[in-house]
């Protein structure tokens, strides 16, 4: 069996992981079901396992982050793996070095992973075409475009607290035309087989023909957030204010920030999600992102088990499958 | 392929009063059982509940510590391990259900020193087959069969036990 979609090998298992869109819905499971016996590595004594012992993986990061480049540091770790953090903007590509230079330089010292962030939509994509068969590409964020490993934890984090997802209504609250993560959730949530996605956000802030991906559009905060299970709301950002797509955050807040009164219509049991990090009171009032409806937390601890689960994948398919022996 | 003719109910009935034995000789009042997934945990229930030990049973699934991943990758639908004792100082009673090539036990003993420092392990196994590649030997053994290495015997079960020829 060959296949042409690139993130996967010949056998059907996950080579380089750049986005969700265009995975089985068996595979996407096979990830959160991995990731959940990772997930109890992290309360042992010894928070280790061997499986990527001398495996060397780089984190490149091109744009700054927190949060995503410590969990996939401490995933890789957790997996006994050398890793190595590059940040780029203090690196080479400020003395003009390209994309593809860099990744040369790297393959030569034989490193047998790269966990890219980019600002540029398609640097993952790039970046494992051109790689050589032996490195694994897993992308942590490329533009406008995806943020799988994000929308991963997001879904491992539903399923935690509501494990149907054929029953479930989500709504994905905010700049969702200039979200990777939003984007990245529409194609897991819809393969997964959700019955409802909806994403609420001003009408300068929905991508075009959004209705196409599978999702209901709403401009209302509270008329979307009606019955719903889960909410997800996105992280405002303020480059936006600046290019004229939003009056003021003061205005966000009233129309669209999460607050008790709006969180009303929701179903009594519905979960709050953000990735992070958090303006507090322009998407979201602190009352909320500290409630006991808040899972935002336990996303982040999420994050390392779904990251230690995609490593594992994309590792795992270097080899032919062989027969299995005790 | 054929199912056996061993009576497997017999031969765990014969490993435990031997079992018990042996941890009266070797001054083992309290010892925690683990039993490796799956075939494993079986025997070990088994046992355990002749023995009538207090202690609950701890799992071990050593996909995470096998020396094989870069061969065949990650096994899909890891049960995690659920060890739900504290091993620090304790005896351990190690159980599997076919003891080979010793690789799987020497995985599972990495594993249990990572929750901590066992005072002692020792293996009970239902079937020790030839193939050995590791100095790794069981303490109680339910019954030993000669095979070559295109031979292979798999427990079946859990209700009732029974041995896979192939």
């Amino acid at each position: 069996m060959t296949s042409n979609n690139i993130q996967l090998d010949n056998n059907g298992r996950l080579k380089h992981f750049l986005t969700t869109e265009g995975l089985s819905k068996n595979l996407l499971l096979d990830i959160l079901d991995h990731a959940e016996s990772f997930a109890g590595v992290g309360d042992r004594a010894v928070k280790k396992v061997p499986l990527l012992r001398g495996k060397t993986i780089v984190n490149l990061f091109f744009e700054p982050s927190t949060r995503t480049l410590t969990t996939f540091e401490l995933a890789a770790k957790r997996l006994s793996a050398d890793v190595l953090n590059i940040n780029i903007a203090q690196s080479s590509t400020s003395k003009g070095e390209s994309l593809q230079d860099t990744l040369q330089t790297l393959e030569a010292m034989h490193c047998d992973m790269f966990v890219v962030r980019h600002g540029t939509s398609g640097a993952a994509h790039f970046m494992a075409k051109n790689v050589s068969s032996n490195v694994r590409i897993i992308n942590a964020g490329d533009g406008n475009h995806a943020h799988p490993t994000q929308a991963m934890l997001d879904m491992f984090t539903i399923r935690r607290h509501k494990p149907d997802f054929s029953s479930l209504k989500v709504a994905i609250v905010g700049d969702v035309l200039h979200s990777r993560v939003a984007r990245s959730e529409i194609h897991a949530l819809t393969t997964l087989g959700v019955n409802e996605v909806r994403i609420i956000a001003p009408r300068t802030l929905v991508p075009a023909k959004a209705e196409n991906l599978g999702v209901h559009v709403f401009n209302e905060l509270e008329e979307g957030l009606e019955d719903v299970d889960v909410i997800i709301m996105l992280r405002l950002q303020h480059e936006r204010m600046r290019s004229a797509l939003l009056p003021s955050e003061k205005e966000y807040f009233h129309s669209y920030g999460l607050n008790e009164a709006k969180l009303k219509v929701a179903k009594e049991d519905a979960i709050v999600m953000h990735p992070g990090p958090i303006n507090r009171g322009v998407e979201i009032d602190s009352q909320i992102a500290d409630g006991k409806r808040s899972v935002i937390l336990q996303q982040v601890s999420h994050g390392i088990a779904i990251r230690m689960a995609v490593m594992t994948m994309s590792m795992g398919s270097l080899t032919e499958r062989e027969e299995d022996q005790s | 392929m054929s199912t056996d003719k061993y009576d497997i109910e017999k031969i765990i009935a014969d490993m435990h009063s031997r079992l018990e034995s042996y941890l009266k000789e070797a001054n083992i009042s309290d010892p925690l059982l683990i039993g490796i997934q799956t075939g494993g945990l079986w025997v070990a229930e088994s046992i355990k509940q002749k023995l009538g030990l207090d202690s609950p049973l701890g799992q071990l699934n050593i996909a995470f510590y096998r020396d094989d991943f870069s061969h065949i990758g990650i096994h899909p639908h890891v049960t995690p391990s659920n060890l739900p004792f504290d091993i620090e100082d304790r005896h351990i009673i190690l159980i599997d259900d076919v003891l080979y090539t010793g690789r799987t036990i020497r995985a599972a003993m990495n594993e249990i020193f990572d929750y901590g420092r066992p005072a002692s392990i020792s293996l009970v196994v239902l079937i020790d087959r030839s193939g050995r590649e590791l100095p790794i030997e069981a303490r109680v053994v339910g019954k030993r069969l000669e095979l070559k290495t295109d031979e292979h015997v798999k427990l079946l079960g859990p209700e009732p036990m029974a041995l896979e020829f192939k």
